[in-house]
């Protein structure tokens, strides 16, 4: 019997998400024994023709990382969802967007003029941009075209399942592969991973009180932090509560507070508005102005509760008058 | 016609390099550009973040060399907030950013640049990755690779929380703790990583040292440009990655300026062109003279063969050796051969392998103080390193919340971009006659940007193979003649 065919695509992805799959180490080869792997671009030679030249569905499955930003990205997923039988967004930027959908709190203009004009090491007085089409003095040339937003996966194709992570944790990742092979599948539009908080894992729950009674919120680096108690407890806007467990709760091990590249549980429709409301229930006032001076102290509430998630959230973006959505 | 190559941190772009060469009536190459497909625009939306969430946001530009990143921006974020990090936490960070040198350029010797050498230069493409280097080298010496740097990314894993984005830097200090568990256990995968890097040192005197067409192709004018070089070196003028002076010297090695951190606009500027998504660095006294080398360019090289370039050596002995044989065996300093700076990497990686063996026997790495708490108000801040593909520089300037009101980020591939554009047109001019051009050419024009290890995580960076390339030849009348590709 031939071996399922796999494909592996990115589009705007830094790469993390790659790198995740050569974290599988010696694993790596029983992947590659168990699947024929037929497009990996940045592992291997087949091209674009190659995956034109494939019939419908001929894949049994394509994972694809990375947000979708570009003409050009938009017409390659395209083309794979056609050619695979099953598609996985691979990863927080190919999930939820990511932090490069970050961009969408601002202009495309915006983000051009940061790069090619403000750019305090830029001397460019013509204000030359990178362009869709221009000429060499031998001849045209061009360039994809970005798009004034960042967008998900699901946004622009159907999508059968995610893998979340930023990148996803390579337990996750071999799980995921076993199961499409053995064809033990949840439902279609499931996440593979626990749909658990990451607060029932974590070493530190023990020490997480019932009732959290914060007065006060600090950043990671205007307390000395204990390695051992509650993050939140000791006031670090930890989103364990309402971020998706599989990741052995990394960043808490690095005593660092979880910024939610997991995702949220299925129970949750806009991760940024649960973990908003989340935090606000911890504090110890039932006073409005106090619960506002407290939650002020939280200097960037967009960046903090969507910070992979922007794109996918009920807001998509910033609103922007030129047409950004 | 463009060549589209790279993807450099900021410019990140999606999978795919492209290389669209222009050739004249008599079949020979007018010309070979190389661009970047696509932005993601870090500059902006770092705007109205806080400063310190930069060391995990930026590492996303990213994840093949999502530490430098975090550490550029610590260190940014010191300055920004006029901290000093306490000393375990500073001896923590230096180790953390070697034990990532030397996982990083075992993946880029082994995996991506090596092939080309390993298994040679022209050899089928289908061999020319990791597996073809495994059947040449031996399965054991494959296993002892994918081991070591399993090894070192577990001891990063334990330290930084993840090991790609991690979560160690704060202004001020780092957020872990070394237990004396974790020291004793560092301090065995440091002496493994010592005697991993005299290995790969053996394996390329053994494989591409001895082959003289290798050597020939090393010292041939296709791969050389005589460029200035920039790299960090401490007070002894001898190299460093974590901290010290941006030393820059000449096309005949003479040091043409030495600048502190903060000085950098004085020297380093970014010239756009509309072909790229990827700005072009350069010396800003000499201006920008478009893409020629030479003393009157501003164009210079970053990176391993850069670095060794502007050292006066190597702070430690193995190294120091290694040092002293490649340019003995090269001619002398500055050597300009584009793919000596597989050897210079090799050399890089013993540096870091020895420092971590300094770092993890160091008493105080394991002190309780890991973090001095800010108190100063915030404004600006630089901080700089030299990544694995060379110097990289964060800079912020913030409200007094520490919340971003703008930021420069010079990556590393940017500082290599003008000479990576010029190695690409000179390889295909030097390589391709008559309009002909095969899988063996392509490679080696390849091979003239995958010397510089350009930080294209869609290129080069990960498992076996090939930086994904379209080769598209086009007549003097605008005609596609042949398009060779090997991507998307
Ligand atoms: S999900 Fe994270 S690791 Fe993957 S491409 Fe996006 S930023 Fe990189
Ligand atoms: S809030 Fe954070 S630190 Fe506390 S138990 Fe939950 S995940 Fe762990
Ligand atoms: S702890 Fe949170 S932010 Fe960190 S890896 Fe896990 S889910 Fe992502």
């Amino acid at each position: 019997m031939s071996k399922p065919k796999v494909g592996f695509y990115w589009c705007a992805s830094c790469g993390g998400c790659e790198e995740a799959i050569v974290d599988l180490d010696e694993a790596i080869l029983d992947v590659v024994a168990a699947v024929d792997v037929v497009f990996w671009p940045c592992a291997m030679d087949f091209k674009r023709s190659d995956v034109e030249a494939m019939k419908d569905n001929e894949m049994a499955v394509c994972f694809i990382n990375g947000a979708v930003r570009s003409d050009e990205q938009l017409e390659m997923v395209e083309l794979l969802r056609k050619k695979a039988g099953l598609v996985v967004a691979f990863g927080s930027c190919s999930h939820e967007g990511g932090i490069p959908g970050l961009a969408n709190l601002y202009t495309k203009a915006g983000v051009l003029k940061a790069a090619y004009g403000n750019a305090f090491s830029t001397v460019n007085p013509e204000y030359t941009l990178p362009m869709a089409e221009f000429s060499f003095p031998e001849g045209k040339g061009t360039l994809p075209t970005l798009f004034e937003t960042v967008k998900s996966l699901d946004q622009v194709i159907d999508v059968d399942y995610f893998l979340p992570g930023c990148p996803p944790p390579v337990k996750l990742i071999v799980n995921a592969v076993m199961a499409i092979l053995k064809g033990e599948l949840p439902e279609k539009g499931a996440v593979l991973a626990p749909d658990m908080a990451q607060c029932d894992e974590c070493p530190r729950k023990d020490t997480k009180p019932e009732k959290l009674l914060l007065k006060q919120f600090y950043r990671p680096f205007q307390i000395q932090v204990d390695h051992e108690k509650c993050l939140l407890a000791q006031g670090l806007l930890c989103l364990g509560p309402v971020t998706r467990q599989g990741c052995n709760n990394s960043c808490m091990v690095g005593n660092m507070p979880c910024t939610g590249c997991m995702g949220p549980t299925s129970r949750v429709r806009d991760y940024g508005a649960k973990a908003l409301s989340a935090i606000a229930t911890s504090l110890d006032s039932n006073d409005d102005a106090e619960i506002v001076a407290v939650m002020d102290s939280i200097v960037d509430p967009a960046g903090t509760f969507y910070r992979y998630s922007l794109p996918t959230s009920l807001m998509h973006r910033a609103n922007v008058t030129n047409g950004g959505k | 016609m463009s060549t589209k190559v790279t993807i450099d941190p900021i410019t990140r772009l999606e999978g795919h390099g492209k290389i669209d060469i222009f050739l004249n009536n008599e079949g020979s190459v007018d010309h070979a550009y190389l661009q970047i497909p696509e932005l993601r625009g870090f500059e902006q939306f770092a705007v109205g973040r806080p400063a310190e969430d930069m060391p995990q946001i930026t590492s996303r530009i990213c994840g093949v060399c999502p530490t430098a990143h975090h550490m550029a921006s610590t260190k940014a974020l010191d300055d920004l907030y006029k901290v000093e990090p306490t000393r375990t936490a500073r001896l923590i960070r230096e180790l953390f950013y070697m034990t990532f040198f030397v996982e990083d350029h075992a993946l880029h010797f082994y995996y991506l640049g090596g092939p080309d050498f390993v298994v040679g230069p022209t050899a089928p493409k289908a061999e020319r990755n990791i597996l073809g280097v495994l059947g040449k080298v031996g399965m054991e010496v494959g296993l002892k690779v994918i081991t070591t740097r399993k090894h070192l990314r577990e001891m990063m894993t334990e330290m930084g929380g993840k090991v790609i984005h991690p979560v160690l830097g704060k202004p001020g200090g780092v957020a872990k703790r070394m237990t004396k568990e974790v020291q004793e256990k560092y301090a065995k995968v440091a002496r493994d990583a010592v005697d991993f890097g005299l290995f790969s040192l053996q394996v390329f005197r053994d494989i591409v040292l001895k082959n003289s067409a290798y050597v020939d192709a090393i010292v041939s004018d296709t791969y050389t440009h005589k460029t200035y070089y920039m790299g960090m070196v401490d007070k002894n003028n001898q190299m460093n990655f974590y901290e010290g002076d941006i030393r820059v010297v000449d096309p005949s090695g003479k040091e043409y300026c030495k600048f502190p951190t903060g000085k950098y606009l004085d020297y380093v500027a970014e010239h756009v062109e509309p072909w790229s998504y990827m700005k072009f660095c350069y010396l800003k006294p000499l201006g920008w003279k478009g893409f020629v080398d030479g003393p009157d360019s501003g164009i210079y090289s970053v990176a391993p063969l850069a670095r060794v370039n502007v050292t006066e050596g190597m702070p430690t002995p193995h190294a120091q050796e290694a040092y002293a044989e490649f340019f003995k065996t090269l001619g002398g300093r500055p050597v300009h051969h584009t793919l000596a700076n597989h050897w210079a990497r090799l050399i890089e990686l013993l540096y870091a392998a020895e420092r971590m063996v300094e770092l993890t026997a160091d008493p105080e790495i394991i002190g309780e103080n890991i973090l001095n708490i800010p108190t100063n108000t915030p404004k600006e801040g630089i901080g700089i390193v030299e990544a694995p593909r060379g110097t990289l520089f964060h800079h912020y300037q913030s409200d007094e919340r520490g919340v971003l009101t703008a930021a420069n980020l010079i990556v590393a591939t940017a500082g290599n971009a003008a000479r990576t554009a010029m190695s690409v047109d000179k390889a295909a001019k030097g390589l391709i006659k008559n309009g002909k051009c095969d899988d063996g050419v392509m490679n080696m024009i390849e091979m003239a940007f995958r010397a510089y290890d350009p930080c294209h995580g869609c290129a080069t960076h990960t498992l076996p193979g090939s930086m994904p390339l379209i080769l598209r030849m086009i007549d003097p009348n605008g005609n596609l003649i042949e398009e060779i590709r090997r991507d998307t």
